[in-house]
C-alpha cells in the first residue's frame, strides 16, 4: 500500500462521449484533461453548472465509465485500466457512491434490508442474522431504526430515502464515498440534517468523500478544498476560504458573483460579473495548462495569465 | 384610480400617519383550500390573508407542501379538479376571483395577471415554433393583426434579451438553452401586458449564472413597465436579492411576514429562524442548526402551532392552541406565541449562532462579490 498522503490522484482524465458515425460523428468532451488529487480523509468538493462534467468526473473515478485517457490511482493502485475481476472488487471494496435522487437510486421491490445489506452479501456474506445485526446497526448509524428494516422505500421521506442511500454505500466500509449532489433533492429544512450525518460519518469513520454539488455554499461549507469545472476542464482548485476570498479565474469569479446570499443589503448592491472565453482568455499563442499560483491553489491558465494572477495574490 | 377607493378602505384600519399611502391591488383573505384524496381531504392552505400593493414583489417562501403553489393556483383559477376552495375570497379589480367561471377567467388571466413557471420546457409547447407561442397570446388577447404581432412579439423578445431575434422566432423550444426558454417564458406572460405577474419558482431549475441574468431581467421589466410580482421560491437568496415584503409559509399557513429587512435582520417566528439557520452561507464554520423531523401530513395537521413538533422553542400552548397573528411593527407580523405579552417573561429568543450571523449579515452590507 501506498504511503503516498494523497488516497486518489488523477491526472488528465478525458472521458469523451460519441455519437453518430463517419462525417455526423459527434464528440461531446464531458471532461477534458482534469488533475486533481485528494488527501487521505478529506473532503473535496467539485462544483460547477450542469453539464461542467462534474458528475461524469465521479462516474468515472468509480469506472461507471470507461475513461477515454488519463490515469487515475487509488492508494496507489491504477484503477483506470482494463476492468478485471480483481479491478473490480478493489473498486467496489474501497470507494462507494451516494446518488442525487433518492426515490431514482433505491430499487421499489426491495426492503430496506435488501438494499442496504446487498453489499454484504455480494462480499460473500452470507449469514442472515449477520447481516441484519450489520444492516440495523448501520440504520442506527443514520439515524433511522430498527423497524425500518422490513419497509419499502416508497415508505419512506425523501430525507429518511437519503439516509438509506447513505447507509447501503458505508456498510461495506469503503474509504471513499463519492457523493453525487447528495441534498439537493431534498427539502431545505432537511438538507442540514443530511450535511450534519455525513458530517458526523466523516469524522467518525474517517472517510475520504468526493463532494460533487452544485450549491456552492453547500460545498464550501462541506469541503476542505474545491474544485470548479467549467465546460470539462477543471479550471481553479483551492482551499475553500482561499477560493472565496481570492478567485483567480473569471469563470470563478463569474459563479461567485452570481451567488444569491440570503442578505438583503449584499443583495441590494451585488454587481454580477459575466464570463465570456472568448473575450477573458487568449489562447491563440499560448495554450494554457494547470499552474500552482501559490501553494495548494491551482488556476487554469497560459502564462500571460499566471503572471497577472501572481500579482493579484501579492497584492491581495 | 379605480383601485385607489379600495386601497383606502383597506389603509383605514392602518392608518397611521407616518405609513405611506399604499395601493392594494390584489388581496387574499382567509383563503382555505382543501384536496380530496385517497386518505382524505389534504388541507393544503389554511386561512391565508395577504394583500399585493402595487409595483412591489412580495416573495413567498416555503418548502415543498406549504401551500405556497396552492395559493396562487387559485389566484390564477387554475386549481386541480379535486381542489375545494372551502372559504376565503380573493379580491382583484372589484371582482372576487374564487367566484369568477371559467369562461370569464380568460379576461384575467394571461391578460391582467401573467405566471411564469418553474420549468420552461414543460410550459412550452415542443412541436409550435417559438414565435408563433408569443403571437398566439397577442392574437387572441389584444386580437392584433398577424403582421402587428409579429412586431410586437420581436419586440418582446428583444426586451426579455434573446439575440438575434429575427432568426430565433422560427425555432423550436428544443433549440433554446434552460435560460432562454425561460425568457420565452417571460416573454409570453408579458404578451399580455399584465400588471401583476406571478413567478412561480421561476430560476429553480437554472445555473446559477443564468440565475442571475433572469432575476435582473425580471427586475428591470417590473421597473420599466410598473408591474406587480409575486415570487413564489425556496431560495433565501432569491428572495434576499427581489424581494421588498416576504411572506414565509409553513403547511399552509403564513407564519411571519413583513418587510424583506425584517424578516432577515429580525425574524420572530422560530420557523424563520430555522429557515436562516439551517443554511450554511459563505462564512458557516459551525455546525448546521438543523430542523428535526419532517413537514407534517396534511391530512392531519397538527393541533395548535404546526411547526410546534419540530420546534425547540414551542411552548406548551403551541402544543395546545394556534397562535394568531402577533404584529410587531406596522408591516411585520408572526404567527407564534412568543410574542404573547404572557410570554416574554419566559425570554426566548433566537439561536445564538443565528443572532451572530445576522450581525455578521450587517456589517457586510458593501460586499460584492
Amino acid at each position: 500500500m501506498a504511503d503516498s498522503e494523497y488516497i486518489l490522484e488523477v491526472k488528465n482524465l478525458c472521458q469523451y462521449f460519441t455519437s453518430g458515425r463517419g462525417r455526423k460523428k459527434l464528440t461531446v468532451k464531458a471532461v477534458d484533461d482534469v488533475t486533481f488529487s485528494v488527501r487521505r480523509a478529506e473532503t473535496f468538493g467539485l462544483v460547477g453548472e450542469s453539464g461542467c462534467g462534474k458528475t461524469t468526473t465521479g462516474r468515472t473515478i468509480i469506472r461507471l465509465y470507461n475513461p477515454t485517457s488519463g490515469e487515475v490511482t487509488f492508494e496507489g493502485q491504477d484503477i483506470a485500466g482494463k476492468m478485471t475481476r480483481n479491478l473490480r472488487k478493489f473498486l467496489t471494496s474501497n470507494i462507494a457512491m451516494i446518488f442525487q435522487d433518492p426515490i431514482e437510486s433505491l430499487n421499489p421491490k426491495m426492503t430496506i434490508e435488501e438494499i442496504v445489506g446487498e453489499g454484504l452479501k455480494v462480499r460473500g456474506q452470507n449469514d442472515r442474522s449477520e447481516i441484519r445485526r450489520q444492516v440495523v446497526q448501520m440504520l442506527n448509524k443514520v439515524g433511522l431504526v430498527e423497524e425500518h428494516a422490513t419497509r419499502y422505500p416508497h415508505e419512506f421521506s425523501g430525507g429518511q430515502r437519503q439516509r438509506i442511500g447513505i447507509a447501503r454505500a458505508i456498510i461495506t466500509n469503503p474509504k471513499m464515498v463519492i457523493a453525487d449532489e447528495p441534498v439537493s433533492a431534498l427539502d431545505v429544512s432537511v438538507q442540514a440534517q443530511v450535511i450534519n450525518l455525513l458530517n458526523d460519518l466523516k469524522e467518525e469513520m474517517g472517510l475520504t468523500i468526493l463532494f460533487i454539488a452544485h450549491n456552492l455554499s453547500v460545498v464550501k461549507y462541506f469541503s476542505d478544498r474545491i474544485g470548479v469545472m467549467y465546460y470539462g476542464h477543471l479550471v481553479e482548485v483551492a482551499k475553500g476560504d482561499d477560493l472565496y476570498q481570492k478567485p483567480l479565474h473569471p469563470y470563478t469569479r463569474a459563479l461567485l458573483s452570481a451567488i444569491p446570499e440570503p442578505n438583503p443589503l449584499t443583495e441590494r448592491t451585488r454587481v454580477r460579473i459575466d464570463y465570456v472565453p472568448e473575450r477573458d482568455h487568449d489562447y491563440s499563442k499560448e495554450q494554457p495548462s494547470m499552474v500552482e499560483v501559490e501553494p495548494e491553489h491551482f488556476v487554469y491558465c497560459s502564462p500571460s495569465e499566471l503572471e497577472k494572477y501572481r500579482e493579484i495574490i501579492q497584492n491581495a | 384610480m379605480a383601485e385607489t377607493m379600495k386601497s383606502e378602505m383597506m389603509n383605514a384600519e392602518a392608518a397611521g400617519a407616518a405609513a405611506p399611502e399604499k395601493d392594494v391591488i390584489l388581496s387574499v383573505r382567509d383563503l382555505r383550500i382543501s384536496f380530496r384524496a385517497y386518505g382524505g381531504l389534504v388541507q393544503a392552505v389554511r386561512g391565508v390573508s395577504f394583500d399585493l400593493y402595487r409595483g412591489e414583489t412580495l416573495a413567498i417562501v416555503g418548502e415543498s407542501g406549504s401551500g405556497k403553489s396552492v395559493s396562487i393556483k387559485a389566484i390564477m383559477g387554475i386549481l386541480a379538479n379535486n381542489a375545494i376552495i372551502e372559504s376565503g375570497e380573493i379580491l382583484y379589480d372589484g371582482k372576487d376571483l374564487t367566484k369568477v367561471k371559467e369562461d370569464d377567467f380568460h379576461e384575467i388571466r394571461g391578460h391582467r395577471i401573467g405566471l411564469i413557471f418553474q420549468d420552461p420546457l414543460s410550459a412550452l409547447n415542443p412541436i409550435m415554433k417559438i414565435g408563433k407561442q408569443i403571437t398566439e397570446v397577442l392574437r387572441l388577447k389584444k386580437g392584433v393583426s398577424k403582421a402587428e404581432a409579429k412586431e410586437k412579439a420581436l419586440e418582446l423578445m428583444r426586451v426579455v434579451g434573446i439575440p438575434d431575434v429575427e432568426q430565433r422566432f422560427d425555432q423550436y423550444p428544443f433549440q433554446f438553452s434552460g435560460g432562454m426558454r425561460q425568457r420565452i417564458v417571460i416573454a409570453i406572460a408579458l404578451a399580455g401586458d399584465p400588471e401583476i405577474l406571478i413567478c412561480d419558482e421561476p430560476t429553480t431549475a437554472l445555473d446559477v449564472t443564468v440565475q442571475a441574468k433572469i432575476l435582473e431581467q425580471i427586475n428591470q421589466i417590473k421597473k420599466d413597465r410598473n408591474l406587480s410580482v409575486i415570487f413564489i421560491t425556496h431560495d433565501l437568496g432569491v428572495v434576499a436579492n427581489m424581494a421588498d415584503r416576504v411572506n414565509v409559509m409553513y403547511a399552509g399557513k403564513i407564519v411571519e411576514t413583513g418587510t424583506s429587512e425584517e424578516i432577515f435582520f429580525e425574524p420572530a417566528h422560530p420557523y424563520t429562524w430555522a429557515l436562516l439557520s439551517s443554511m450554511p452561507d459563505l462564512q458557516t464554520k459551525d455546525r448546521l442548526n438543523a430542523i428535526p423531523g419532517t413537514p407534517p401530513n396534511m391530512i392531519f395537521p397538527p393541533k395548535g402551532d404546526a411547526f410546534a413538533p419540530r420546534n425547540a422553542y414551542a411552548l406548551k400552548i403551541d402544543h395546545e392552541k394556534e397562535p394568531p397573528m402577533f404584529k410587531i411593527t406596522e408591516t411585520h407580523a408572526a404567527a407564534t406565541w412568543l410574542l404573547h405579552p404572557q410570554a416574554a417573561n419566559s425570554r426566548v429568543e433566537m439561536p445564538a449562532s443565528l443572532k451572530a450571523r445576522i450581525e455578521r449579515m450587517k456589517r457586510s452590507g458593501g460586499f460584492n462579490g
